[in-house]
């Protein structure tokens, strides 16, 4: 950080412009991923603690409650249970860094495996919910900041509060309720209706992609007619959240000196708003978008659950109730994962590409 | 009347009472002018009187069983209907302001002191301490709280407690961000420079005078939290992990409503609508209190 | 001399506060010529506001009234919005305050310029450019090219402010508002900016408004000053007499300079209590 503000050109006046700026973005790439790594080294000591606090025998969950002693203790050594804690946390993240998650006791199979299955599920929903947020709540936020106080603010401002204060899961119901069964505008939970289910060979596991990529249009319209309920509902929250923070930041932009200036050159309201305040948050919009994102996929979590949906949010709450730890903590560790690289790679694009930052 | 309040006004009180008086009643005016902080106050005033008089607002016992009156649609006697083992819905959901309260109010004495403190001892003493304490935060502001609340309470067990302590653990690190920002506003203001001069001890300095000025913000900010927090408990119940039954929470109904959305639609409904409810009036009244205490950091008039 | 340009008749400001509505400008009348003009005092005397009320800058809740606000015989306050941009810029235009904060930082001081340009008239890209780089060099910028492609960031404050003279002149617009265009820039470069404008003030045949706290400085470079304070006008001058000014309130902000060659051992203040000087 300080070394992104400390060499002002004055005092690298001896060295070319580029070679300043190729020498600094080296610099902060290098304290970026020094950060990023241990972030994730603390997401791993995180779920390692949790791990070790569970009531539950690691031992007996694999070797069974019946097991003689002597085959208990073959076990358990055989897991490294006898090491001490730091050992077994660098044989943890060692396992993690190769890809072995443990085994799911419900599934019998590798933990990464399963997530490997269900996490593009969970991937196409949310993409599908940032695109509804992003497409109508960055509108809707200028607008909104454009004409302050009229009547269309005072409602995306109820929107955006709506969104603060709806649980996910209850909007989950009533829009089942209603769009489902009452006016049936779009298919029940699942993915698809039963009798399509493992037509269409997973390519991508993206199942809009897929079906598209294998030619069955019918297995598409079905595939959009399920996931547009849950996708709404993630894009209403993310519209939410993006329409209020880009109203804010449009309304300081608004306030800012510079916007003025235009305004005194005579430039049409339009571009004042578009061109000068816009053009400005662009970078600051990019992280709110990202961290939108982030918590999209986080909170498909108790979308999933309502839908049926066979994503890794449904895998973990699943796995909650079956007491399956390794699986609640491979799910934890991924979802994780996902949520602090958006994280941390928007915060980073941010200030590379800032211009005041440079 | 006119005199008082002229006297409140004056700019250039003669007393530091006056003063003081002078800022409450304007702060105060400039929450009663907000109408909707207003309606904040109001529905955070009803979900107390709910909580504290439960069993004389209730119209039913909340935990009694009637197998003859299950799944009845609102009506006269049962406001809010019955839900499957025919216990009256309204009085639950007035019971559940109990659970509400009460793991709101948990999340707030767990979090917000620890946050206040670490965040004040991070930004005074800077140097390694503070280097240490944010990286720290910083781990944990980038982690997905309600992820991590989840793995939490199926590691400590289902409960109201373990919720709490979950949802706690998840954040106090916001806290301590305000806090150290807070802190390195005033840090190398005259006023503390004059105290350290005076001999004061670090630690008085730290908690008489740094803290109370990091206490509007926190403030504003625990407010705006309490909705997020509701939401997350409320997840958590819903999923089974937070309260047990037969505990009326609003979480837990709507799961248990789940199963007759379709057909007895008000059993998950009426719930979800008192979440609702007392989220907003926490948004609505963090909103106000943000405009009055702390007006640099929300939108500009 | 010829008729004004723009003629002002108890112009008032109004802004809602919490004890009743303030006036900030109470009732002042002027007129501009192609002269030049000063305005003089101190901060919250009203003086801004009245440069920024002609631009019709001022937002809602802020209020804007006058018996007569004639620009180039339209009355201002008659105007469309639209009718209003075409002024904007190309007829009457401003000089703001700081260049860190009037430039925006994300687009470099040629696009900036240029769009000063475009907001009033299609001309070809080429044409754009080179009258960009022309008045550039007319602010007495070195290097043109290579300034235009920069960032606002990357200037100087004295830059800064030539690049903002030069974006208010490039549509050649027949009255200049400076708004206090050197207060936020280095005592060394103050006075080179200031005969930039002046210079151009002339060349072009302009009417200037310079407004200023500093009287000194604004009765050098203006023909004639009207000294503000609380939202009205105290006194104007020709500003070779401003040893003949009657005002107190004028005497006192003269007395108030301190000059190299005196001895003094207090400097009088001003007293600020309604404006009334003991």
């Amino acid at each position: 950080m300080s070394s992104l503000s400390d060499a002002q050109p004055a005092a690298t006046g001896k060295m070319p412009m580029g070679l300043v700026r190729a020498w600094r973005l080296v610099s902060f790439i290098v304290r970026f991923a020094a950060s990023l790594l241990l972030t994730f080294l603390g997401l791993l000591a995180i779920t390692f603690f949790i791990g070790r606090i569970v009531p539950i025998d690691p031992v007996l969950a694999v070797v069974g409650d019946r097991a003689p002693r002597a085959v208990y203790e073959a076990a358990r050594l055989k897991m490294g249970l006898d090491q001490p804690q730091i050992v077994q946390f660098i044989q943890y993240v060692g396992a993690v860094l190769s890809g072995d998650l443990g085994l799911s006791v419900s599934s019998g199979r590798p933990v990464v495996q399963d997530l490997a299955e269900v996490f593009p599920a969970t991937l196409e929903m949310a993409t599908l919910g940032i695109a509804i947020g992003v497409l109508l709540g960055v509108p809707m936020g200028v607008e909104a900041a454009a004409h302050r106080n009229s009547f269309g603010d005072q409602i995306i401002r109820v929107v955006g509060l709506a969104g603060y204060a709806v649980p996910a899961f209850w909007l989950g119901l009533v829009g089942l309720a209603l769009f489902y069964a009452r006016l049936q505008w779009v298919a029940g939970p699942g993915r698809l209706d039963v009798f399509y289910d493992g037509i269409v060979e997973p390519v991508t596991g993206l199942l809009l992609v897929d079906s598209l990529l294998a030619g069955e249009t019918e297995i598409f319209w079905n595939a959009v007619s399920h996931i547009l309920l849950p996708a709404a509902i993630l894009g209403f929250f993310s519209l939410a959240y993006i329409s209020r923070m880009t109203r804010s930041l449009m309304l300081d932009q608004l306030g800012q000196e510079y916007v003025t200036t235009a305004r005194v050159k005579g430039v049409s309201e339009r571009l004042v708003i578009w061109r000068h305040a816009f053009r400005p948050i662009l970078v600051p919009l990019i992280t709110v978008i990202g961290l939108s994102y982030a918590s999209l996929i986080e909170g498909s979590v108790m979308i999933e659950t309502i839908f049926s949906w066979p994503g890794i949010g449904n895998y973990l709450t699943t796995a909650l109730l079956n007491a399956d730890m390794a699986a609640v903590l491979g799910a934890t560790l991924v979802i994780g994962g996902v949520f602090i690289a958006i994280n941390k790679v928007c915060d980073g694009l941010y200030r590379v590409f800032d211009p005041r930052s440079r | 009347m006119t005199t008082l309040s002229h006297w409140l006004t004056d700019d250039s009180p003669a007393s530091r009472l006056q003063a003081r008086l002078g800022r409450w009643y304007r702060m105060g005016l400039a929450l009663w002018r907000n109408r909707l902080a207003m309606l904040g106050v109001a529905i955070v005033l009803a979900l107390v009187i709910l909580a504290v008089a439960a069993p004389y607002i209730a119209s039913h016992d909340p935990l009694v069983q009637d197998l003859t009156r299950r799944l009845l649609p609102p009506s006269g006697d049962n406001w809010m209907g019955t839900d499957e083992l025919g216990r009256d819905i309204w009085s639950r959901v007035v019971f559940g302001a109990r659970i509400t309260l009460v793991i709101v109010a948990m999340v707030a004495v767990l979090t917000a002191p620890i946050g206040l403190l670490l965040g004040a001892i991070s930004g005074y003493l800077g140097g390694w301490i503070d280097r240490l304490i944010m990286g720290v935060t910083d781990i944990f502001l980038s982690m997905p709280k309600l992820i991590l609340a989840l793995a939490l309470v199926a590691a400590l067990g289902p409960g109201i407690e373990n919720a709490g302590i979950a949802i706690a653990i998840t954040s106090w690190p916001a806290y301590t961000r305000i806090a150290r920002a807070e802190t390195l506003t005033f840090k190398n203001a005259e006023f503390i420079a004059a105290m350290r001069l005076q001999g004061a001890s670090t630690a008085r300095i730290i908690f008489a005078h740094v803290l109370p000025l990091c206490l509007s913000s926190m403030i504003v900010r625990v407010t705006l939290d309490m909705a997020g927090i509701i939401l997350t408990a409320a997840g958590l119940g819903f999923i089974g992990l937070g309260a047990q039954p037969p505990l009326p929470e609003w979480g837990a109904m709507i799961a248990r409503g789940r199963s007759f959305i379709l057909d007895q639609w008000w059993v998950a409904t009426m719930p979800g609508f008192a979440i609702v409810i007392v989220s907003l009036g926490f948004c609505l009244l963090g909103d106000g209190l943000r405009d009055v205490l702390d007006p640099k950091s929300g939108d500009r008039h | 001399m010829t008729k004004p340009l723009l003629e002002v008749e108890n112009l008032r400001v109004t802004f809602p506060t919490s004890r009743g509505d303030v006036d900030v400008v109470a009732g002042i009348s002027f007129s501009l010529g192609r002269e030049r003009l000063g305005i003089v005092g101190e901060s919250g005397s009203g003086k801004s506001m009245t440069g920024r009320s002609i631009l019709r800058l001022i937002r809602p809740p802020g209020r804007v009234r006058a018996d007569l606000f004639r620009f180039d015989g339209q009355n201002l306050l008659d105007l469309s919005e639209r009718q209003m941009r075409a002024i904007r810029g190309a007829r009457i235009s401003m000089v703001m305050q700081d260049p860190k904060f009037a430039l925006n930082p994300v687009m470099t001081v040629g696009e900036q310029i240029a769009e000063a340009l475009r907001a009033h008239g299609n001309l070809p890209r080429r044409e754009v450019s080179a009258r960009v780089l022309d008045m550039l060099a007319a602010v007495r910028i070195t290097d043109p090219k290579r300034v235009a492609s920069l960032y606002p960031h990357e200037v100087s404050g004295g830059m800064g402010q030539r690049v903002m003279i030069a974006m208010m002149l490039i549509p050649e617009p027949d009255i200049l508002i400076a708004d206090e265009p050197t207060s936020a820039l280095d005592v060394s470069v103050q006075a080179q900016v200031l005969d930039i404008i002046d210079e151009q003030v002339r060349q072009r045949g302009m009417g200037l408004m310079l407004i200023s706290h500093d009287l000194a400085l604004v009765s050098h470079y203006c023909d004639r000053v009207i000294v503000m304070n609380a939202g009205r006008i105290v006194e104007t001058l020709d500003s070779g007499q401003l040893g003949a000014a009657s005002h107190p309130y004028t005497r006192a902000l003269i007395e108030a300079v301190p000059r190299l060659d005196e001895t003094r051992d207090w400097l009088p203040t001003l007293p600020r209590a309604g404006g009334e000087v003991a």
